[in-house]
């Protein structure tokens, strides 16, 4: 117990990690889910469906699966950096993660005052830029290291790819540091406060409406997904960089692309969206204390909505498990309604509550975008990149920084 | 012992561990990878000292783009398992005294400051003042280095249109 007063600022960040860790890692797992049902609508289809009520323990299943698969390793295999390959992929994607805040609201555990965030730091948007660079590390290894003729080729496409979409995703990101001037999410997140004619949001996305074109489109091509996913290009490469990896390694490449694809939505929101912001006037005015309700409500209609679905449905164990879900949801709804909005679970659940939405929002656009679009072919991707969104965020850049000079800003 | 300590000697043996290795590795992809651990474990180094923009720019320039670029062109140009030969003549008569000379003067510079300082527990803050925050640092190379700074971004672009000029002649 003295070591625990004594480091305390340790004993809650290994808290915070522990937390982040169990979270992040649930919700990769149902991200693959929701894609999967997302796309599954989109083409008509029901998607996983049998393996639990709707599909929901599918997931698990595939986690089971892969856990217990034989792990094949190519024998002409370069053994160190194939097997460092996927773990420098998963760990740095999941790196980047201590570097977002989720709210403004700090809270008190074992005596110490500590901020939603793993780690706090000045400069965090150029450290998370570069983990997040590093992580083409994974890719290129894995590509190189099997050995063998489509990992490399899938590999050397990727990197490439990865490399040139990284100019056009930094450069987006320098019209919101100039209008913000710091590198702080907090800083960053406080700027963007208020409203415009008492309505608009006064988000980043407005001004730097250019700005967030070219940051989705590049992150998009960063995380390697439809339709930029030329690494995965099945018609040509087989499974491109990861075509040689079996069982969980192949698995930790997975939830590496899906990491990334959870860092970048949670940093265009902050960038762009406002973050933890909330779309309508702070809490703190007359007449929008409301708003504190928004989580319970969410929460309580959503359970109605499990409840009325469960029992429509012809599973049998979606008619049993989603009721009681429902009831446990407008369970825990209720109860925060019953502690009242001022009281300060309310207030500090808001930041999140905005910001989960948010992201839930982007990735939501990502699987949108991957049922929707076709892939590009390869020197379109290329070309693209160089010769179009290159030049678009170099023209946001200089149009920002004229503004900022002439003081025109808002 | 203090956490920063420990972070302190991890990172300083691997950086040096991964300096060995670069040099010793006769694969170039290996050699590749031990230079970017060499320069990730410098980067904590420099974080542990206070410049967290310093540390950030490192990892992001040299190991996220120009060690990438290496790797990249490794790995396109397949090169083989480097072929070893004995050391040469030069090396052996001029490189190794100018090596042992240097690590000789390092060592005798770095225990007289502890001997000066009286402990070898503050070596996470010795290096003086360090222009801590990224304003300190762009005031100064905005006002004072102001010259040397438009001079390299100069050499950087002529270096870039020389690139450009380069592989044009190739493709025509």
């Amino acid at each position: 117990m003295e070591f625990v007063t004594q480091h305390s600022f340790l004993v809650v960040s290994l808290i915070k990690i522990a937390i982040v860790l169990f979270v992040v890692m649930t919700a990769l797992a149902y991200l693959t889910w929701f894609e999967r049902k997302v796309v599954a609508r989109i083409q008509s289809r029901w998607g996983p469906y049998w393996v639990g009520p709707h599909g929901l323990l599918q997931p698990l299943a595939d986690g089971i699966k892969f856990l217990f698969k034989e792990d094949v390793v190519p024998p002409t295999a370069d053994k160190v950096a194939y097997l460092l390959a996927p773990f420098l992929a998963l760990a740095l994607a999941l790196t980047t993660l201590a570097l977002i805040p989720i709210g403004p609201a700090s809270i008190g555990v074992l005596g110490q005052q500590t901020q939603l965030v793993i780690s706090h730091s000045p400069v965090a948007l150029i450290l998370l830029f570069a983990i997040s660079s590093i992580g083409v590390y994974g890719v290129a290894l894995a590509g190189w290291s099997s050995n063998s003729k489509y990992p490399l080729l899938g590999g050397l496409r990727s990197s490439a790819q990865m490399i040139s979409y990284e100019v056009s995703l930094t450069l987006s990101v320098v019209g919101v540091l100039l209008l913000a001037g710091s590198f702080d999410f907090y800083n960053i997140v406080d700027h963007q406060a208020g409203h415009w004619y008492h309505f608009f949001p006064r988000w980043e996305i407005i001004p730097q409406f250019l700005g967030f074109i070219c940051y989705l489109t590049a992150a998009i091509a960063e995380t390697n997904r439809v339709p930029f996913d030329l690494p995965e290009a099945e018609t040509e490469l087989v499974a491109g960089f990861h075509t040689e990896y079996s069982a969980f390694k192949f698995a930790m490449f997975f939830m590496a692309e899906y990491a990334n694809m959870i860092t970048v939505s949670c940093l265009a929101t902050l960038l762009f969206l406002g973050g933890w912001l909330s779309f309508f006037p702070s809490y703190e005015n007359p007449g929008w204390r409301w708003q504190l309700y928004l989580p319970a409500a969410g929460l309580i209609i959503g359970g109605i909505a499990l409840i009325i679905g469960g029992l429509r449905s012809v599973q049998w164990n979606a008619k049993a498990v989603f009721p009681v879900l429902g009831i446990v949801c407008i369970g825990v709804g209720y109860l925060c309604t019953l502690t009242g909005p001022s009281h300060p679970v309310a207030e500090v659940i808001q930041g999140p509550f905005w910001f989960i939405g948010k992201v839930f929002f982007l990735l939501f656009f990502y699987v949108w975008a991957r049922g929707t679009l076709p892939r590009f072919r390869y020197d379109q991707l290329m070309s693209f990149g160089w010769k179009f969104l290159l030049p678009l965020s170099l023209i946001n850049l200089v149009g920002t920084s004229i503004f900022v000079v002439f003081g025109w800003h808002p | 012992m203090s956490v920063a300590m420990v972070v302190f000697i991890v990172c300083g043996a691997l950086a040096i561990l991964g300096a060995i290795g670069l040099i010793l590795a006769r694969e170039p992809v290996h050699s590749a990878l031990s230079l970017v651990l060499v320069m990730v474990a410098l980067a904590v180094l420099y974080l542990m000292l206070g410049a967290a923009f310093i540390a950030a720019i490192q990892i992001l320039v040299y190991a996220g783009a120009i060690m990438v670029l290496f790797v990249f062109v490794i790995m396109l140009l397949n090169a083989g398992v480097e072929v070893r030969t004995n050391v040469s003549r030069i090396a052996f008569w001029v490189g190794l005294p100018l090596a042992v000379l240097f690590l000789a003067e390092m060592v005798y510079s770095l225990s007289r400051h502890y001997a000066a300082s009286g402990a070898l527990a503050s070596a996470g803050a010795v290096a003086g003042p360090v222009p801590a925050s990224t304003e300190e640092l762009s005031m100064k190379i905005f006002t004072d280095f102001v010259l040397p700074f438009e001079l390299t971004s100069i050499l950087i672009l002529i270096a870039i249109l020389g690139a450009l000029v380069l592989a044009k002649k190739e493709a025509s």
